[in-house]
């Protein structure tokens, strides 16, 4: 589903490669976690494959189901099925929780030239999906993210997943910031959504996450390329060892 | 104090002989309009170099011979869909035939011309009184104008709390027209109204309304300048307070070349509510400024001022916004907040907050932004599917919204909100 190959990737604003040749492939019905130390390039990936502006790709290529992911604005990407969740979910005042789903559900659907969904069942859609995260109708009335919890915040990111059903998901850092419980919630949503038609890939830092959203693979990523790939017992060993082992068994 | 400048002086003369003299009311009215006359004489013609004019040339508004398309009539309005006593004028002159009876429970309408020659003793008391009082310390010359040369406009008085919303409709029918309005509106103690205008009313536009607040009376003030984009406008709004009132006023400018609205209100009477706000949205050849004077003169007052400016390829927008709070006003709460989103590096945008407080147990906070869309709020919007036009049209509606938010009325929030989504539907801000 998808396939990165021999990526590499600067900063625009200076000279800097951040991914220095990655490889990757994540087939559908598939948990892949990319664990990594902080500098590795783990925020630089999600980012550059959903598309945010100030990197520049120097080589290789990513590509979902096919189609060329660099090309394409970010709504195109989202509308092709990829989904980010944010590791810092912005606050948007002034703009109400369901509102916003609701745009972006139909600005999808458009896009796939499917029909727009009605207000009947988009509300009956999302009260759905929102109360097995324990979201409150009152935190859907509240504008995206404003004054909401660490904790909140991700629920939030896992309640537009739910909705907007994308076929690739990535999971950038969602579990910083998360207590116990908020991780449980979190993880029973994205566990919900594992289907044989759908692939993640969870990018972290910890391996606590990965206790609760199994892994079929599991990547280490340092210094911009991935140097390791094994299964969850990779994740353990991190847990265990550190990186700092594994690095230099590499290295 | 010194001379006036002779060409001040010369303006204020000229200003004066543009129009001819308003058909005489009772002496009591003409006695107003004299020492109207003498306040524009003294204040002389308002000019670039004034402290007050630093960020709106005022030359526009002056100059002889105003020329501004007209828009058809038959064209949707906004606030056609909501239910309301409907009083229409053309060209600055009021059209029965267009109008509804002006008849609604619970108040009383009748043409400013017959109020200023009967002796109405609420009518007389308030008639020049709040402008007269609004010169100080900055002159209002354009509003002293107004108050001597007006004619046209109604003596609204509220007794009750009317079931409708009265609506002041302001079409443009003639390229060459210059309009001068003047309303004077008294709510009694108690009463509560919805008061709103809309429409380019000429090609020149000179309004000035005064409102006095009884003892817990309530005014819901809303209004939208848009469509005609070559509107020169002055507007002011004087409005007195008595105890726990509430006057709630929400502007919405779209298009338009220049337009200076200024709001002075003073809180009279302990525990009034004011609250100004304005969402102005405007590209090329725009120019806008909101110029608020707030006076806590009593204790346990609030008021609010929420303006949001959306300026694209070279508009402009200005904002002069002061609070005054006197010896004896303890516990005001006064807030203040004006921002602009800058579409493109051409807008521009000139704020003047000012706090002035004589009382030492007082909260009054302000503050000014302006600055471009946030890149990571759009990439947010566009990772969820939303295409970059609309994100940003989304965003600009988000920005406006604490203005919006300063209507009481949902529904007619709404009315702002679609009125501002099919501008940039129209416009692909």
């Amino acid at each position: 589903m998808l396939k990165v190959r021999d990526l590499r990737v600067s900063l625009a604003e200076e000279p800097k490669q951040i991914l220095k040749g990655l490889t990757l492939d994540v087939e559908p019905g598939t948990v892949h976690a990319i664990m990594g130390p902080n500098g590795s390039g783990k925020s630089t990936l999600s980012y550059l494959l959903a598309g945010r502006e100030g990197y520049v790709v120097d080589g290789g290529s990513a590509e979902l189901d096919g189609a060329n992911l660099l090309t394409m604005e970010p709504e195109e990407r989202a509308a092709a099925g990829l989904f980010l969740a944010f590791q810092y979910p912005v606050e948007i005042p002034g703009v109400g929780n369901m509102t916003f789903l609701r745009t972006a559900l139909n600005a999808q659907r458009k896009a796939r030239g499917e029909p727009e969904i009605d207000a009947g069942s988009f509300l009956k859609l999302v009260r759905e999906k929102a109360k097995a995260l324990k979201i409150d109708a009152e935190m859907l009335k509240r504008p995206v993210n404003v004054g909401f919890s660490g904790g909140e915040k991700k629920r939030n990111e896992i309640l537009q997943m739910a909705v907007l059903e994308p076929k690739m998901c990535i999971l950038d850092e969602t579990d910083s910031g998360l207590d116990v419980d908020a991780m449980k919630l979190v993880s029973d949503g994205v566990n919900a959504l594992r289907d044989e038609g759908r692939a993640f890939l969870v990018i972290t830092h910890y391996q606590r996450l990965l206790d609760h959203i199994r892994p079929d693979v599991v990547h280490i990523l340092a210094d911009g390329r991935i140097v390791q790939t094994g299964g969850p017992e990779l994740a353990l060993e991190v847990e265990t060892n550190g990186y700092a082992d594994i690095l230099g068994r590499v290295a | 104090m010194a001379a006036l400048p002779q060409a001040k002086a010369d303006g204020a003369e000229a200003l004066l002989a543009a129009r001819p003299a308003p058909a005489k009311g009772a002496a009591w009215a003409e006695a107003a309009r004299e020492a109207a006359r003498g306040r524009l004489r003294a204040a002389g013609a308002p000019a670039r170099r004034d402290e007050y004019w630093r960020f709106t040339d005022p030359a526009p508004l002056l100059a002889e011979g105003p020329r501004a398309a007209a828009l058809p009539l038959e064209e949707v309005q906004v606030f056609d869909e909501v239910d309301a006593l409907r009083l229409v004028f053309v060209d600055g002159v009021f059209r029965p035939d267009l109008s509804d009876e002006p008849r609604l429970d619970g108040v009383e309408i009748q043409p400013l011309s017959a109020a200023l020659s009967a002796d109405i003793h609420w009518a007389r008391s308030l008639y020049g009184a709040l402008e007269a009082a609004g010169q100080n310390p900055v002159p209002r010359p354009l509003a002293a104008l107004n108050t001597a040369q007006a004619d046209t406009g109604f003596a609204i008085r509220v007794t009750g709390r009317p079931a409708r919303p009265i609506h002041l409709r302001y079409l443009h029918e003639s390229e060459g027209s210059e309009a001068m309005i003047r309303h004077i509106v008294r709510l009694e103690a108690g009463a509560e109204a919805t008061l709103l205008e809309n429409g380019p009313a000429a090609a020149r536009f000179n309004k000035a309304m005064e409102i006095e607040l009884g003892e817990g009376a309530a005014l819901h003030h809303v209004r939208a300048q848009g469509r005609d984009h070559d509107r020169l406008a002055a507007t002011h709004v004087f409005a007195r307070l008595g105890a726990r009132a509430a006057y709630r006023g929400f502007t919405l400018t779209t298009n338009g070349r220049l337009t200076r609205n200024e709001v002075v209100l003073d809180l009279a009477g302990e525990g009034a509510k004011g609250h100004v706000a304005g969402a102005a949205i405007g590209a090329a050849g725009f120019h806008h400024d909101d110029t608020v004077f707030v006076t806590h003169s009593a204790a346990h007052c609030e008021s609010r001022q929420v303006f949001k400016k959306v300026l694209k390829s070279g508009a402009r927008g200005a904002f002069q916004g002061k609070i005054l709070v006197k010896p004896g006003a303890q516990k005001t709460d006064g807030y203040q907040i004006s921002q602009a989103l800058l579409l493109d590096d051409d807008a521009e945008f000139n704020a003047k907050p000012e706090l002035e407080i004589y009382a030492d147990d007082v909260a009054c906070s302000h503050g000014s932004t302006s600055g471009a869309v946030d890149e990571d709020v759009l990439f947010y919007l566009r990772s969820r599917g939303v295409p970059e036009a609309e994100a940003k049209d989304m965003m600009v509606l988000a920005f406006v919204e604490e203005a919006i938010g300063e209507i009481e009325s949902e529904p007619l929030r709404d009315v702002i909100r679609e009125r501002i989504a099919a501008w940039l539907a129209r416009r692909k801000v």
